[in-house]
């Protein structure tokens, strides 16, 4: 194992990054994992809280609680001893997506530009683990990677004022969920009834950086079942670890 | 249980506390006050814990009855406060009587008011906080901002005020242009070094494209050295960054927790709150500072 050999740069008089590498790769995701798992376990007075990203992490602190020298210290000490190659098994989440017609307004415009059928590109998309990155955007919203390269399709032209809360899209070569209804040009091809972010759970966001997200295709009847099971607070999401 | 009653709801006047930390990694904004300092003082002067959710009403003052004796401080930007028509004065314990109205004649100096009431205002805690995030909707009372005829719970007042007043020295004086001390951005390298001159010694303009989100300015365009994108990272409030038109925007409370442009520099905590009064068409200027001198105004500010 070569040895890290990280960045640290003062963001304002309260926070500082942490930079591990200088590109979006799984290299520097597990980095960024191994150092969230790592402060956490250390429990260092005067953190805030942290907001990993693709290559960097970023720590927010008390000032008047820790010394900037110190906590920098500290950081470098738990830098030395760290192994991104004995982390954890990440959990795959699986999120049911309906992609029949009603959800889909996109999804004959995703086929026609990769010249696949409908079905092919359910398929394509459903049959990838993707790594969640990291969350940001809106409250709950996750940079998945991992998309396959044949449904790759440009955003909309002009966007849509409002995209419901659930909708799954594809803009560029990336794909992902919309935690709360907003405006967005990305192409909708499906929709989960599952609620990535929601207030009223003790844990409002079901998804955290680390995850991977795997898309099971469901039809238009289970998504009403799932979504009384929901309302009455009787769904377990689906989740196992991930091997290897 | 104690109420007030909106009477006029002012532009925009919401509930807003020290902010909802802790899910920032969820992207979850902080939102709060803007002027944190402002919200303290007027928390401290009614015997509220300092985190209490107050009012934060912005550059219209809102119209607000009470339906129980108890004490209001006002704090932060001058609208004039009066009682049933009369001037009260601002970071002072005011006590007010059952069936009285408080109103604001007009915005004189800053542009964000405070108003706390013994027991502060009672709005579900949402993650952790009363907070209002607007853009999601979250927080605050029906996480939106106050219109006429609301009817807001108030929180049990346990503790008499401490505090009568506030002394002169610690009242902050609001000007129609301000000096942000910055501590320069990991990005700063992204810049040319006329980019950067131009940052620290020119006079950039509040446009009224600027709110609870972010600050727009207008003034020298600050040039790239060649790209206007990095990886999206996490922002502080107060972080400056460059889009790709050369305008910088300075991140405020209810700022997105990541963004994709260089951070040129982030404005120290202790002028957050003399930023956040300022209005469209102002002035600002940059001036550089050393983390360590950040820290010790920090530290002084705190033994208030």
């Amino acid at each position: 194992m070569k040895p890290n050999d990280f960045t640290y740069f003062p963001l304002g008089d309260s926070s500082f990054l942490i930079k591990v590498g200088n590109e979006i790769s799984l290299e520097c995701h597990k980095l960024i994992r191994a150092l969230v798992l790592a402060i956490n376990k250390e429990k260092i007075e005067g953190v805030v809280e942290l907001i990993p990203a693709y290559n960097e992490l970023m720590l927010i602190y008390n000032p008047l609680e820790i010394n900037y020298t110190k906590l920098v210290d500290t950081l470098k000490e738990i830098e030395k001893n760290l192994n991104p190659d004995s982390l954890p098994p990440s959990t795959i989440i699986h999120i049911p997506v309906c992609y029949e017609t009603e959800f889909a307004p996109d999804l004959e415009i995703v086929a026609e530009k990769n010249n696949l059928t409908k079905n092919e590109v359910i398929k394509h998309h459903s049959s990838i683990d993707y790594l969640v990155y990291m969350l940001g955007f809106t409250p709950g919203f996750c940079y998945l990677g991992g998309m396959d390269s044949r449904i790759v399709t440009p955003r909309k032209e002009s966007p849509r004022k409002v995209v419901e809360s659930g909708s799954v899209g594809i803009a560029g070569n990336q794909t992902g969920i919309y935690p709360i209804d907003s405006p967005g040009g990305w192409q909708i091809i499906g929709k989960t009834p599952i609620k990535l972010f929601d207030t009223e759970r003790d844990n409002p966001f079901l998804i955290e950086a680390g995850n991977y997200i795997k898309f099971d295709s469901i039809t238009l009847a289970e998504f009403d079942q799932i979504s009384d099971l929901i309302k009455i607070g009787n769904y377990a999401i689906r989740k196992e670890s991930k091997l290897g | 249980m104690a109420e007030i009653r909106i009477h006029k709801a002012g532009i925009l006047t919401t509930v807003q506390d020290l902010g909802r930390f802790g899910f920032q990694q969820y992207g979850m904004p902080v939102s709060g006050a803007m002027d944190t300092y402002s919200l303290k003082f007027a928390n401290s002067l009614v015997g509220n814990n300092l985190n209490e959710a107050c009012l934060e009403i912005t550059a219209i003052g809102p119209t607000i009855e009470f339906d129980s004796d108890t004490f209001i401080a006002i704090c932060g930007a001058d609208m004039q406060a009066q009682i049933n028509g009369i001037d009260i004065e601002m970071y002072k314990t005011i006590e007010v009587k059952r069936g009285e109205v408080l109103s604001f004649k007009g915005l004189k100096k800053g542009f964000r008011t405070y108003f706390a009431i013994a027991g502060g205002i009672d709005v579900p805690m949402v993650m952790g906080s009363r907070s209002t995030y607007l853009r999601g909707k979250i927080g605050g009372f029906e996480g939106r901002a106050l219109k006429n005829g609301d009817q807001l719970q108030l929180g049990m007042s346990t503790n008499k005020p401490q505090i009568k007043q506030i002394s002169n020295e610690q009242i902050p004086e609001y000007k129609n242009s301000f000096t942000a001390r910055i501590i320069p951005g990991p990005e700063s390298t992204y810049f040319t070094v006329q980019a950067l001159t131009d940052f620290l010694k020119s006079e950039f303009v509040l446009s009224n494209h600027s709110d609870r989100m972010g600050y727009r300015l207008k003034g020298k365009t600050i040039q790239h050295k060649t790209t206007s994108e990095i990886i999206s990272s996490g922002i502080a409030f107060g972080t400056i960054q460059i889009p790709p038109n050369g305008e910088p925007i300075i991140m405020m409370a209810d700022r997105q927790t990541t963004g994709g442009y260089p951070r040129i520099a982030t404005i120290i905590s202790s002028d957050l709150p003399y930023l956040s009064q300022l209005q469209a068409g102002d002035k600002i200027r940059f001036k550089e500072i050393r983390l360590v001198e950040a820290h010790e105004l920090m530290r002084e500010e705190n033994l208030i």
